[in-house]
């Protein structure tokens, strides 16, 4: 077990340091002079230089890549050039809209998806199936920033349930804050649990086709108990994949629904700072975003571990 | 062989905005383009079907013109993962647990990271917004997508026998690629085309959403969604309307997808 | 008093018939032998009496267990009743148990779910079966998973399953199939022991009828269906009164006639002290990563004309060795020459490729499903540049081997088991080569179908002067086909010489242990059948 978790680690850091280079690359290497690039064709030389100082652009690309990394290690992501403050402070305070939300959409997916999932496979061919293949043939189909603007016309604009869009902050309370992330998780939710719920039903009817299913029945276990007892932790594991993948995908959905709903998050900054030519806070986020996908996917693989014996004892 | 139920419906379905796009490069109700301000956001009805916009430009015509966006868009982003991924998956099957499998491998799983939304990110910043961003973005992670299906579908016919009877008549890796492994997975990478075309559709059209993709004046389903947000108190069908026709669109070709399986995969078939 | 008695038991799956008016006899604590050829629907009379029957299943007449009608009884009774009253295991012990539960809780669970025992209790009463299954505590704790054990253990773990809770009847779905040798041996004494001691019924069924000779009280021969022949065991063996029955028996005894006269100084392949190392997977990171010899040092020659077996378990490094001679391994150390151009992979000259060819065990595998007989069976003149006849000795080939000319046209998917095992043949004729390499050519076919291969494989090495090398974990097969013999083990071969003489006066106890692990019809049985006429 240990000698699998560390590979997973080793391969965790490995990924990691490439997706730097690769960020840091595209954003401080392709387009050239990153300064002259962010004030635009008209700067004078002097400004140029002076934002270049500003920005600690003066060294190698080697050396810079290096401060770089160095400074996201130690919290310090650089200075905002358009706000004139710490990246660090601007994304943590976004973070806390960005993730949790992720996360509440990913919850309820899941809580709609793994049983709605087992309801079809046990009913398969039925109409408790065909009803829910024929939902989720059309959740899939639904963009989720469309299906936002839809929430919001039926139960902000017109039953006035929820309010249409902005964030209380934090202190407001959690029950206001989550209130007004409960239409955007949803929104972000359904669609992904619909493939969710496809995944689970197929995996659960694959693998009741399995021998030791059929080993089980004969031991004298009802067709109720092997799902139970057999098929089900069995089916968890493609699952578990496409949770990690939703993870990323849910994260990016996040990112586009905030714009929906005015939710300061971290999709409001980045197309900020795009707009605005903040290199610097582009590059930051990104990095973040991609941190959190790589460290998700590092997650989902130590719970295959805990989940599947036959993984626990190989290097 | 009869075809199945899904494959019929969903051709017809997609086949409509197939047939709108086509069609809008010669018709279309009223000019795409044509402002009139006097007309704007009109309800659906007399002489605009699907009413019009805030510039009152009518909907129904900027719908099929968007068509020919989306569906561009999706295609030539399959295009690339199929032309860049299949081979390397071919390559990585084919050197199972070597060098150039690890490499493959590990650069798919980097990819993967890498969401398409944060691709396009990336090259808007840098670059600025056009739908060529959109479709790098979309084919980049359409790449490790068809190597991994690709790989996965390849493995298992690398153990047969008629494989092995290939190598014994002396053919190379390459050559047994596309004569034995390739023709058979064709099936399940045209399977996993139309539903990388259909996840196309809905990448497009976010990525015009947020900015990232076609920029105006080319219309794109995702910008009239962007456009009809501040007004969707007034003029719902302003949302409604270009939705419709991304779920309709995507619906039909996830069913022609399903269509497919049904008919191509061996398994299903030697069981019928 | 008979335990389970099935009367006119009729079978169809979605309107296709599958079985015809089975009746048979258990007597309590008999073991009862059902013998057929894949697809005489022996497994769906098993499942019928289990009540485990697929969807679309529509069954008649009756399977009384005691007073209990089991084809009539609803889900629920059923249940109660499989894994207490009647217990059954099946062929294939890799995939039979859940690999995410211990082998202690998948044992125990028999118990648990009938509500004999709670969980702490059941697991006590799976160490006492485990045990006597013959996995002892010290190496096999409860705590075990399946991934961790052999094929041969897992099927012990499975029996143990059937019968924790002393069923009156154990139904074994050819549970020695999947099983090496040594393996199957073991497996049937223990299921003989579990018989004698608990007054258990066995009701066993297999393809292979020196397996019931060796146990069954009673045999019954199922063909397409329907049960032809059914007696006392040795009775039945020694009249063989039914049609079927007799060419059963004469096709797994069949000894093909050879025509060839092998020129054995004439040595066509010479295996030299080959060594085939694989890398293990590394332990951990910084570890070495390991090596594991699957070949060591074997040496071996066929002579031209000259029918050369090699037997041993599954793991014994013959499949490497074979894919060595085909020149599809480096190889470690030693030497491989083909008529003394030696073969080193992996680019071995076509011209020397073409003299050595190749027939696999998997007649559903071996062909690319998607192209015409013409273009598989043409695919090794690959090796040769332009062939001006092509077309010629595609059909010259064809018929050859027994098939029409026309078939060339056809998919491979038109032709059964049997007629692709000789468009196989058909292929590795084609570049008329001198050696050919029969890898478990025979192992998947029925024994009917197996004779009429064995008698091709040996006129065509009449007319053609091929050397055969003949590789399969079939004894029996050997025995009959080959003219020398070698036996490997652990990547050594660990005896050789003619067959007769190894089989007869085995010297090394690796051999002896296989030999004597091999079923075998007591050879008096015979007897009668041949004054018969038969056999």
């Amino acid at each position: 077990m240990a000698s699998y978790v560390f590979a997973r680690l080793l391969s965790l850091c490995v990924s990691l340091i490439v997706a730097s280079v690769v960020i840091f690359t595209a954003v401080e290497v392709v387009p050239g002079d990153p300064a002259s690039f962010m004030l635009g064709m008209n700067a004078s030389p002097d400004a140029v230089a002076a934002l270049r100082e500003e920005l600690g652009l003066t060294g190698s690309l080697p050396e810079r890549y290096l401060s770089w990394v160095g400074g996201m290690l130690t919290g310090d992501f650089g200075t905002s050039y358009t706000y004139r403050v710490p990246v660090a402070e601007l994304v943590a305070a976004r973070l806390w809209v960005s993730l949790p939300l992720t996360f509440y959409a990913m919850v309820l997916s899941t809580l709609i998806a793994l049983p709605v999932g087992m309801l079809a496979a046990a009913r398969r061919g039925r109409p408790a199936d065909l009803t829910v293949m024929g939902t989720t043939q059309l959740g899939i189909a639904v963009p989720n920033f469309w299906f936002a603007m839809l929430l919001v016309l039926i139960f902000a604009i017109n039953l006035r349930w929820f309010p249409a869009g902005g964030f209380p902050g934090w202190e407001a309370g959690f029950v206001p804050s989550m209130t007004a992330l409960t239409l955007p998780a949803i929104a972000l939710a359904l669609p992904q649990a619909s493939i969710l719920a496809r995944v689970m039903r197929s995996s659960v009817l694959e693998t009741l086709g399995q021998d030791y299913i059929r080993t089980a029945r004969a031991k004298g276990l009802s067709q109720r108990q092997t799902v139970v007892r057999h098929a089900f932790r069995n089916a968890l594991i493609p699952v578990m994949t496409i949770l990690g993948l939703q993870f990323s995908f849910l994260l990016a959905g996040a990112i586009i629904i905030e714009n929906v709903f005015f939710l300061p998050g971290l999709g409001r900054l980045i197309f900020q700072g795009i707009t605005q030519r903040d290199l610097i806070v582009v590059e930051s986020v990104v990095m973040l975003l991609v941190f959190s996908v790589i460290l998700v996917t590092f997650l989902v693989d130590l719970a295959y571990a805990a989940v599947d014996p036959r993984l626990r004892r190989r290097g | 062989m009869r075809w199945p139920v899904s494959l019929i419906l969903g051709l017809a379905l997609s086949g409509v905005f197939v047939a709108a796009a086509l069609l809008s490069f010669f018709w279309t109700p009223h000019d795409h383009e044509t402002m009139a301000i006097a007309d704007r956001m009109l309800r659906p009805g007399e002489g605009h079907l699907l009413g019009t916009d805030h510039f009152g430009r009518d909907i129904l015509s900027m719908i099929m013109v968007g068509a020919r966006t989306s569906i561009a868009v999706a295609i030539v982003a399959v295009g690339i993962g199929i032309v860049v991924g299949v081979p390397l998956g071919l390559l990585a099957a084919a050197n199972r647990g070597g060098l150039v499998d690890e490499v493959v491998m590990r650069g798919n799983d980097l990819v993967f990271a890498f969401p398409s939304l944060v691709i396009a990110i990336l090259i808007t910043a840098v670059f600025g917004p056009s739908a060529v961003n959109a479709i790098i973005a979309i084919g980049i992670f359409n790449i490790p997508v068809f190597a991994r299906v690709a790989r996965g579908a390849a493995l298992p016919l690398w153990t047969l026998d008629y494989v092995m009877a290939a190598r014994v008549a002396g053919k190379g890796k390459l050559r047994i690629s596309v004569e034995h492994i390739l023709t058979n997975i064709a099936n399940i990478l045209i399977v996993q085309g139309t539903i990388q075309f259909s996840l196309g559709i809905l990448a497009e059209a976010a990525l015009s959403y947020v900015g990232l993709g076609a920029q105006p004046p080319t219309p794109s389903w995702g910008r009239m969604l962007a456009d009809s947000q501040t007004m969707i108190a007034l003029a719902p069908h302003m949302a409604v309307f270009p939705g419709l026709a991304i779920v309709f669109t995507v619906l039909g070709l996830n069913l022609v997808g399903d269509g497919l399986r049904d008919i191509l995969d061996p398994r299903l078939r030697r069981a019928r | 008093m008979s335990l389970l008695s099935v009367r006119d038991l009729s079978l169809a799956i979605h309107g296709t018939p599958i079985l015809k008016d089975v009746s048979f006899d258990v007597a309590p604590g008999e073991v009862f032998g059902l013998v057929g050829e894949s697809g005489s629907g022996k497994s769906m009379t098993a499942l019928a009496c289990m009540g485990l029957l697929p969807n679309g299943s529509k069954v008649g007449g009756q399977a009384m267990l005691g007073d209990q009608n089991l084809l009539a009884l609803p889900e629920r009774r059923l249940r109660d009743l499989r894994g207490r009253e009647i217990g059954m295991i099946f062929q294939e012990p890799m995939t039979a148990l859940n690999p995410m539960q211990t082998i202690g809780d998948q044992v125990a669970e028999t118990l648990v779910i009938h509500g004999v025992a709670r969980r702490t209790e059941a697991l006590k009463v799976a160490r006492e079966k485990l045990d006597r299954v013959g996995l002892g505590a010290a190496r096999f704790p409860l705590t075990r998973y399946p991934h961790e054990l052999s094929g041969g253990q897992r099927q012990r773990v499975c029996i143990a399953m059937a019968v924790a809770l002393q069923p009156k009847l154990l139904i074994a779905d050819e549970p020695t199939t999947a099983l090496d040798v040594t393996t199957q041996a073991q497996i049937l004494d223990l299921l003989r022991g579990l018989v004698d001691e608990a007054g258990m019924a066995l009701m066993l069924i297999t393809h292979d009828l020196a397996v019931v000779a060796g146990i069954a009280q009673h045999v019954a021969v199922m063909q397409s269906g329907e049960i032809v022949e059914a007696a006392e065991t040795e009775a039945l063996f020694r009249k063989r009164a039914h049609p079927y029955t007799r060419a059963l028996f004469a096709a797994s005894e069949h000894a093909p006639e050879r025509t060839g006269h092998p020129q054995i100084a004439d040595t066509v392949l010479e295996v030299e002290r080959v060594v085939r190392d694989y890398a293990l997977p590394r332990k951990h990171l910084f570890a070495a990563p390991g090596h594991v010899r699957a070949v060591d040092g074997v040496s071996l020659r066929v002579g031209r004309g000259e029918s050369v077996g090699l037997v041993g378990e599954s793991g014994c490094g013959k499949s490497t060795l074979t894919r060595a001679i085909l020149g599809l391994e480096r190889l470690q150390g030693g030497r491989i020459a083909l008529d003394d151009i030696p073969i080193e992979a992996p680019h071995v000259a076509p011209g020397t490729r073409r003299r050595m060819q190749v027939v696999f065990q998997d007649p559903y595998g071996s062909f690319n499903p998607r192209h015409r007989v013409a273009r598989l069976v043409a695919e090794p003149f690959h090796l040769m540049g332009r062939v001006e006849d092509a077309d010629a000795r595609v059909e010259g080939a064809l018929e050859a081997v027994g098939l029409q000319a026309s078939d060339k046209e056809r998919f491979i998917h038109e032709f059964s088991g049997g007629q692709r095992q000789r468009i196989a043949i058909a292929r590795a004729l084609i570049t008329r080569p001198d050696l050919i390499v029969l890898d478990e050519a025979v192992s998947a076919l029925d024994v009917r179908v197996r004779a009429q291969i064995l008698d091709l494989l040996a006129q065509l090495q009449g007319e053609y002067g091929l050397s055969y090398l003949f590789i399969s974990h079939d004894l029996g097969v050997v025995r009959r086909v080959t003219d020398r013999v070698m036996v490997m083990q652990a990547g050594k071969i660990v005896e050789e010489g003619q067959t007769e003489r190894v089989f007869s006066y085995p010297e090394h106890p690796y051999t002896k242990a296989l030999i004597a692990a091999t079923p075998r019809i007591p050879e008096s049985w015979h007897e009668e059948a041949r004054s018969n006429g038969v056999g």
